[in-house]
């Protein structure tokens, strides 16, 4: 990667992973009474039917609310979870085809919320680092090992006078440039970044984006980057979708997004952003109700039970995923009339 | 602030915990007021005092070791820093009531919600079953929960986290209280329902004319709700005005630093600017300005005076050393 920030348009070629028609569904148990008159379990759909594409370098970012599938979403991609349908293709190969876990995790990484709880309390960043390199037999010999900790520790910008440290003795910025290390040991080339600055205070969560854009300048690392927070999304993203109910609703270039929402849920949550400007104050009213059960999905359109937009067809028929124009796709039957 | 009375004024309060180890000061001579019918933030990082704040103002410390060792309380007259535990309960609830970030850890999970709505109507008001039965429809429906009434039976864990927030304001509001501390109320929420819970604090306090204590790390829902500010950093006062000042003319380094780094304020493609390091560790702050060792500005009296808060124009105060010389 030569410039600082290629765009996506300019990213030519294969994708680097390709996810086709995946879904995740999690079964609950059956109850006595569904067991006795022979009723099947209830089905959560936690992502439903969602295709996208990641290319080398580029950061996608994936927003929507709690529950909204996005979590599940970045698990299947790091196979962590196993798609319940559709597939996740690396470079036009099915995952599989990579080799083992062991072997796909060298590919693909990923990075949680919660900094404190991925991190083995009872191990110094140099052991948390070291088993890395270990498991995946990448650095032989003892010192040859504690090298490579220390640049790796200098990459994420910590002195390695720290690596004796036990988590608890880190800072949350710190603990969490620590997971950044421990993805970065095995020289993947996507990281899938759950929510990773959402526990950090603001000061300290801009430290941590201008990490990754550096990481993303300096490796050319992919992104998948989850996050609820749209203007950290907006900042970092290359391109954004939109989820709702285990749905992509709406995706887009993240400029071209945030100058124009063509689905009505995203134009809701992008309005219900609270804008650290005080000369900006909405008094509308919002989106009005709440998430519906995902167990029991709305027939039709999945927003359909809030939207503002919603007519009888709506609720008839479930809308496709659409293109609106070039590279922007919405899952809305009404786009054309949404400005 | 003259020529209005204030409902509360905390004039130079000192909130200490003694835990394991050294003591924390976590409120190091803290000042603000707040006017009837008034939004006031107070925002700041995790650790820089803003929930100690609100806490010692109802003396409510979830059981740490904590004490008020200086300072006044002033409410409507009153010190409640010097009232006894009987004559507090008679305030908090009743005169003073607090929400917190969680909904889910604030209710009591074994109770209906309804039982728990009537408990304070019963306790502070001293209404019959039947009354506080209504009166509890009746609060539920003005928070937005829809067909009360069959809401009273139910459990908390049968609620979404935006409606337990309902729920607890609807507790608050019970009593009619002069104030609400709202402690971080949305930070447990999705977007879409911080924004509808947020309108509905708006109007609450247009309809009863409350004055509510705005606890918040977001600088959005700063700018959305409150009317004053004051930004804490590691237990201290950095800067207070209104709202529309601090964001137009932010005259402490730390609100400009904590402003400059949100996403919201970055240009397209630019780079986000941190503020360096971490905020400090309270058992043992720095000398001098608390702020010093993270400020781009700080010369050497910022390592020995404690600034205090001093007023740049009227209503609106910096706790900089060099707040006239950088022109902020």
């Amino acid at each position: 990667m030569s410039a600082a920030m290629t765009s996506p348009a300019g990213m030519q070629g294969e994708p680097l992973l390709d996810i086709r028609n995946l879904s995740k569904s999690f079964g609950e148990d059956r109850s006595l009474l569904q067991v006795a008159t022979g009723k099947p379990a209830r089905v959560l759909q936690a992502v439903r039917n969602v295709s996208l594409s990641v290319k080398p370098g580029e950061t996608l970012g994936v927003v929507g609310e709690s529950g909204c599938g996005k979590s599940t979403l970045g698990r299947c991609i790091a196979g962590l979870y196993d798609p319940s349908a559709g597939e996740v293709l690396w470079q036009g190969k099915p995952l599989t085809a990579i080799g083992d876990r062991k072997a796909a995790s060298r590919q693909i990484q990923m990075i949680f919320q919660d900094p404190y709880s991925s991190l083995n309390p009872r191990m110094t960043v140099e052991q948390t680092l070291a088993e890395v390199l270990k498991a995946h037999g990448l650095v032989d010999g003892g010192k040859a090992r504690a090298e490579r900790v220390d640049e790796l520790l200098l990459t994420v910008g910590l002195p390695p006078r720290l690596k004796d440290r036990l988590p608890h003795a880190l800072s949350g910025g710190q603990r969490q440039r620590v997971s950044i290390a421990r993805a970065l040991a095995v020289q993947p080339q996507l990281i899938v970044a759950d929510e990773p600055v959402s526990a950090l205070d603001a000061s300290v969560q801009a430290q941590i984006i201008n990490l990754f854009e550096e990481l993303r300048d300096r490796f050319g690392i992919a992104f998948v980057f989850i996050a609820h927070d749209l203007n950290v999304v907006r900042h970092i993203s290359h391109r954004i979708a939109v989820m709702y109910l285990g749905e992509v609703v709406e995706l887009s270039e993240a400029d071209a997004l945030f100058d124009a929402q063509r689905h009505p849920y995203t134009k809701a949550l992008l309005s219900a952003i609270p804008w650290p400007d005080p000369e900006r104050r909405t008094a509308a009213a919002g989106l009005e109700g709440e998430l519906p059960d995902p167990l029991n999905p709305p027939a039709g359109c999945s927003f359909s039970t809030r939207c503002a937009w919603v007519e009888e067809a709506c609720r008839a028929r479930h809308p496709d995923l659409d293109p609106y124009s070039n590279g922007h796709l919405v899952r809305c039957r009404r786009m054309h009339e949404i400005a | 602030m003259s020529g209005t009375t204030s409902l509360l004024r905390v004039d130079n309060l000192v909130t200490r915990f003694n835990g394991h180890g050294p003591a924390v000061t976590a409120v190091d001579g803290v000042s603000f007021d707040i006017r009837p019918g008034e939004i006031f933030g107070l925002v700041g990082e995790s650790g820089c005092g803003k929930s100690a704040t609100c806490r010692s103002l109802i003396r409510l410390f979830g059981g740490a070791a904590a004490e008020i060792a200086g300072g006044k309380v002033l409410f409507d007259g009153t010190d409640l820093a010097e009232l006894d535990d009987r004559g507090m309960e008679d305030v908090r609830g009743a005169r003073i009531a607090m929400i917190f970030q969680d909904p889910m850890t604030a209710l009591n999970p074994t109770m209906r919600i309804g039982d728990q709505i009537m408990e304070g109507l019963r306790r502070h008001r001293g209404l019959g079953r039947r009354a506080a039965r209504e009166e509890a429809v009746r609060l539920l429906a003005s928070v937005g929960v829809t067909s009360p009434e069959s809401r009273l039976g139910a459990y908390p864990h049968h609620f979404s986290g935006g409606m337990r927030q309902r729920v607890l304001i609807a507790i608050a509001l019970a009593c009619r209280p002069q104030l609400l501390i709202a402690d971080e109320p949305t930070t447990a929420l999705d977007v879409t329902i911080q924004d509808q819970i947020l309108k509905l604090i708006l109007r609450l306090r247009d309809e009863t004319g409350m004055s509510v204590l705005m606890v918040t790390h977001d600088l959005g829902v700063v700018a959305q709700t409150c009317d004053r500010v004051a930004v804490m950093y590691a237990g201290r006062i950095a800067e207070t005005g209104e709202t529309r000042q601090i964001f137009r003319r932010p005259a402490h380094p730390y609100t400009r630093a904590l402003l400059d780094a949100l996403p919201a304020h970055a240009g397209r493609g630019a780079k986000l600017k941190p503020i360096g390091g971490e905020p400090p560790n309270l058992a043992a702050p720095p000398p001098g300005c608390r702020f010093h060792p993270r400020c781009p500005h700080a010369v050497e009296k910022c390592q020995q005076t404690l600034p205090e808060l001093e007023m740049i124009e009227p209503g609106h105060g910096s706790a900089c050393l060099r707040v006239k010389e950088l022109g902020l």
